[in-house]
């Protein structure tokens, strides 16, 4: 299972004592099991700070989130989440990243390489086993995060920006892996993202957030049938609606 | 096989033309330009030396053992007892104290001023209060080597821990990894260990520094600065250039046999790092 509930969150950033920022204004969502979710919005709309909040790095000022009924108030493997930066840790070959959850956790060393080896293959990584990350291409890295997240079996995968890296090529192939990925798994994702196209193409539902202080602005259910065609008629027309609702929210 | 070392010999043809250069303008500087072994004894004289001394025995008491071996060997192994000493000790107090200063904002604070304070006062300066609290022997001379150790191994250390990308701690603490003692444990120290690495070799070429002075002050009666300052008593100028070189040798060979261990081994996933 893995319903996420937020409910009337606030996150307000201090800088001195007299400057501050409000970066997310009360904002409440509720998030079924097994959605895929994309949050998009202009820069410093806090979609980060409301995935990192719901990781557990970051805490609220007020209100509160909810996994399925369970109180979060610091990281747990029950959420996974993949970075905009690398994140794989550089002194570990591939297979060593994605054991170093189910370890930490506890799992028998036997039992978290062969739990490991199915999330390397999940992602198609094998002949990459005993790489250094060093020795990966961007996209690889990712795939490899992906892979890192998913071992700890998590209920809700977190992802911010995590293609934002990547060239238009890599990024729409790891999009297509994802899906697959997704619904073989049959986890929650939520995805925070700046491309619409990227948005289109994933989600169940857009989030959409106004910059300033962070709310949502709208939820845009996407009921397009998968596998989806990133230029049929009807996405050009959502993509349409989207981008001129966040020029909107620019201020153009 | 012989062509291989032919050819490796010529590859290096510069370096070699350069080193027995540099020893045949030393010869004739030494011989018709200054003309007194005293003041700078000749590459001759310095090979004499280094024959008779490598020819001379000396003996090593150790566990109740007189064992009869090369003054030379007897040396080195009184020299790297008083480095190891110093340096173990650098090791097993700078390391953690660095750890724990890079990862705690308020215990920098507290003990960031009391280190920049004593930091600068050289190691030498120590030798007054090495003898009066440790006394002449073995463990005074290690303590100044631990004092000039020391200090680049706890401020690289203490580095490495403060420079460790938050977002390698954020993805272990997403992967379960909490406490404190995890994160230093399975993120900090992998991340700092090239700093550390460096502040290692930084160490040790202090250290070695330290070692001639280390052993001038009679805290034993033997070891390669010991053996320099006890030539230079008698005089004889060209003992006291060996063993000046053996020193530098060592040195050097030591150097790179750390380097060589740690990028080979423990720096392995660094690979494509420019350094």
């Amino acid at each position: 299972m893995g319903s996420v509930k937020v409910t009337n969150v606030s996150r307000k950033f201090t800088k001195d004592e007299d400057k501050s920022t409000l970066a997310l204004d009360n904002v409440s969502l509720e998030v079924d099991d097994k959605d895929f979710v994309c949050f998009i919005g202009p820069s410093g709309c806090g979609k980060t700070t409301l995935l990192r909040i719901i990781s557990g790095l970051d805490k609220p000022d007020i209100g509160e989130v909810y996994l399925d009924g369970t109180k979060i108030d610091s990281p747990g493997p029950d959420r996974g989440m993949v970075f905009q930066e690398y994140s794989l840790f550089p002194w570990k070959t591939v297979i060593d990243n994605i054991l170093f959850g189910p370890q930490m956790s506890g799992v028998k060393k036997k039992d978290a390489i062969v739990r490991g080896e199915k999330y390397l293959e999940l992602v198609g990584l094998q002949q990459f086993r005993d790489s250094y990350p060093y020795e990966l291409s961007g996209g690889m890295k990712q795939r490899v995060a992906i892979a890192r997240a998913l071992a700890n079996e998590p209920s809700v995968l977190l992802m911010d920006e995590p293609f934002g890296a990547l060239d238009a090529q890599t990024r729409n192939i790891l999009q297509q892996e994802l899906l697959e990925i997704w619904q073989k798994k049959s986890i929650t994702i939520l995805f925070v993202t700046h491309s619409v196209d990227e948005a289109v193409f994933l989600a169940d539902k857009i989030v959409m957030m106004s910059a300033r202080p962070g709310k949502i602005k709208e939820i845009i259910n996407v009921d397009l049938p998968r596998p989806r065609d990133r230029t049929s008629p009807e996405a050009n027309k959502l993509r349409d609606h989207i981008l001129k609702s966040l020029l909107k929210e620019q201020g153009h | 096989m012989v062509k291989k070392h032919i050819q490796a010999l010529k590859e290096k043809s510069v370096e070699i033309v350069s080193i027995f250069s540099a020893i045949v303008l030393w010869q004739i500087i030494a011989v018709y330009v200054v003309g007194n072994k005293f003041y700078l004894p000749s590459f001759t004289d310095v090979a004499g030396a280094l024959v008779e001394i490598i020819s001379r025995d000396s003996s090593l008491a150790i566990m109740g053992l007189n064992l009869q071996l090369p003054m030379l060997v007897v040396d080195f192994l009184y020299s790297m007892m008083h480095f190891s000493i110093g340096l173990i000790a650098a090791l097993v107090i700078g390391i953690p104290i660095g750890m724990i200063m890079g990862w705690f904002r308020t215990i920098d604070r507290i003990a960031d001023p009391i280190v920049e304070i004593i930091r600068p006062i050289p190691p030498l300066a120590w030798i007054p209060f090495a003898i009066i609290w440790i006394g002449l022997n073995p463990f005074a001379a290690g303590f100044l080597i631990f004092i000039g150790a020391v200090f680049p191994i706890m401020i690289n250390t203490f580095t490495g821990f403060k420079s460790v990308s938050r977002v390698y701690v954020e993805a272990a603490k997403v992967l379960g990894c909490n406490t404190n003692r995890e994160l230093i444990r399975y993120v900090a120290l992998p991340s700092a260990l090239p700093s550390i690495a460096a502040g290692i070799r930084i160490a040790m070429g202090v250290g070695w520094m330290c070692l001639v002075a280390a052993e001038m002050f009679g805290v034993s009666r033997n070891g390669l600065g010991y053996q320099m300052w006890h030539f230079y008593d008698l005089h004889r100028m060209e003992f006291v250039l060996v063993y000046m070189l053996i020193l530098g040798f060592l040195g050097l060979f030591i150097d790179r046999l750390l380097r060589y261990y740690i990028d080979g081994k423990l720096l392995k996933w660094r690979k494509g790092v420019v350094i």
